[in-house]
């Protein structure tokens, strides 16, 4: 089996000093994939999430950006290897402007952005109308366009959501998930937590499904969706 | 006719003109508060005496200026020295925040304990001041007195009520128009500017999109030694330059700023307006106003002044309540205190 792109081998380890949340956990994406975490509350699937960017102590196994061990870095030198992550709140400056708030994603690049910025404006049209505007006065599913549409900005190989419709509407959700398929066609990996088991693994093509910090069951979303072992204990039947 | 302009003369010469100086140094002072708030994340009560270091140097420069016989004709010389004061100030600060402020940031110590820090800063940059130039009064202001005099005004315009604008205030009131308009150009066009904002909306977002948090801090520190001392240079010009008095114009500059909305440069220009107009309005006795304004029947037989200006600190000093009670993020949208 050839190394994903980026993987989070093995990772063991909890926040600061504190009791581990994750055992033996691996989460996997390779380019072009939509990877989901699912689980219960308290599954740690942020956690997990978290632990891949950089966000907590991994005191066992590592975490490989390209083949390239990047166990130890901090997120900030992750951002400039090529991850973005989209927390789940607090995502957006909500002063800012959406434009502002565009290029302070690409505040580490120094050429020249507007290409970039015209390509969010094209997935994310509304925000194009609504570019003079600050940020904090948008609907949360505008502020999450903002929020993925400022992550994107570094022009990331890797993508990472924390619960991107965490407090949207329906409609917004398929919508956003529509946005995500199509990031990822351009060969963008997507890492992605989701409460939403059932829509998320519809998209999905790896999905995790962690409990009490460990690896469950792994497979294809819809191998996840076919599964009665996994419908019945976390997607309600 | 004539009584209502002669009100307004009166009006204008002991209210209106000395509150738009003085409020333009309170912006100026609270504009420094407030963007330390809103990026350092703590109110800074060293920044009376940082104005005082400023002004200081200031005045330093400009006698060595006056030694030389250099001048700006009919302009004060202190307008040469102050970008010294200002540069004098910046190595102050960033020594200041090297040594003490970066400790505490490091242990990502909370805010009031940084207050404590700030106060201790306080008292050693109080007594470094006191220690270079001494604890009294300096004048340091040459050049023309009078963009207009009360006398010339009143050849002018034959009303018995004379209008003096001095060039000090003149210069007070265009110097800040023009700084406030560098700093919001900056804040809002330039992209380090708009660093800063994002880093004071979100720090944690702002460390995620690559903002180096050493750059932005270096930056705030450097435009608030800037708006410091020039507002420190200002208020010692056009009032007189004691190192106590700027102790006790943290209080107002405070009020401002909090009244304004901490962390809303906006909002910090308003607040200084606000309270400077209401402690020189409050503390001016208004009989010759009203003597002019109300039938003679009417007339005042006592000063109408409303409070003391031994107790013009009470003023801000409520309007800082009143505004902590009923709205406590201020006028504008800041961040509650």
């Amino acid at each position: 089996m050839t190394e994903p792109f980026l993987i989070g081998d093995a990772m063991t380890g909890g926040y600061g000093r504190g009791a581990d949340i994750l055992h033996d956990c691996t989460i996997a994406v390779n380019p072009g994939e939509i990877a989901v975490i699912v689980g219960p509350n308290g599954a740690g699937k942020s956690t997990a999430m978290k632990a891949v960017f950089g966000m907590l102590n991994i005191h066992k196994g590592s975490v490989r950006l390209d083949g390239e061990e990047i166990t130890h870095l901090s997120p900030q030198d992750r951002v400039a290897k090529g991850m973005a992550f989209v927390p789940q709140t607090s995502n957006i400056f909500t002063s800012l402007t959406v434009e502002e708030n565009l290029e302070m994603g690409a505040f580490l690049r120094r050429d020249d952005i507007r290409v970039t910025m015209e390509q969010i404006y094209d997935l994310f049209p509304i925000l194009r109308d609504k570019r003079k505007q600050a940020a904090g006065e948008l609907s949360g599913g505008q502020r999450q366009q903002v929020a993925v549409g400022r992550a994107l900005m570094t022009q990331p190989k890797v993508l990472m959501l924390d619960e991107p419709t965490a407090g949207v509407s329906p409609i917004v959700m398929d919508e956003l998930f529509d946005r995500i398929i199509e990031v990822a066609r351009k060969g963008i990996s997507i890492l992605m937590v989701e409460q939403n088991a059932r829509q998320a693994l519809q998209i999905a093509d790896r999905g995790y499904v962690l409990v009490q910090g460990a690896n469950r069951f792994t497979d294809t979303g819809a191998a996840l969706l076919a599964d009665p072992d996994v419908r019945k204990s976390f997607l309600g039947g | 006719m004539i009584d209502l302009l002669n009100a307004l003369v009166v009006l204008s010469n002991y209210v209106l003109i000395p509150a738009l100086a003085y409020g333009s140094q309170l912006a100026l002072g609270a504009l420094g508060v407030t963007l330390i708030y809103g990026i350092l994340r703590f109110s800074n009560f060293a920044h009376g005496d940082t104005m005082a270091f400023g002004a200081m140097v200031t005045i330093l420069v400009t006698w060595l200026f006056q030694g030389w016989g250099i001048s700006l004709g009919p302009l004060p010389t202190a307008l040469l020295a102050i970008p010294f004061g200002i540069a004098a100030t910046a190595v102050l600060l960033l020594t200041t925040d090297r040594l003490v402020y970066r400790f505490y940031r490091q242990q990502k110590a909370a805010p009031v304990i940084l207050v404590i820090v700030s106060m201790g800063v306080m008292f050693v940059m109080n007594g470094l001041v006191r220690f270079i130039i001494g604890p009294n009064d300096q004048r340091f202001s040459d050049g023309e007195r009078f963009i207009i005099s009360a006398r010339e005004f009143k050849k002018l315009t034959g009303l018995s009520e004379g209008l003096a604008f001095k060039t000090t205030q003149g210069i007070t009131i265009v110097t800040a128009v023009i700084v406030v308009a560098i700093l919001f150009w900056f804040l809002n066009r330039t992209r380090t500017g708009k660093s800063m904002r994002a880093f004071s909306d979100n720090e944690d977002l702002a460390l995620l999109s690559g903002i180096n948090p050493d750059r932005v801090v270096m930056v705030t520190w450097l435009i608030v030694a800037g708006l410091a001392a020039t507002a420190g240079a200002l208020y010692g010009l056009d009032k007189s330059f004691k190192p106590f008095i700027y102790l006790q114009l943290l209080l107002p500059i405070f009020a401002a700023a909090v009244v304004g909305g901490l962390g809303n440069p906006l909002g910090a220009i308003a607040g200084g307006f606000v309270i400077a107009f209401s402690e020189v309005l409050i503390t001016y006795p208004l009989k010759k106003v009203l003597g002019y304004l109300l039938p003679d029947r009417f007339e005042p037989n006592t000063l109408v002044q409303l409070l003391s200006t031994d107790y013009k600190f009470a003023v801000s000093f409520t309007i800082l309540i009143i505004v902590l009670l009923f709205r406590p993020t201020g006028l504008f949208k800041g961040k509650s205190v």
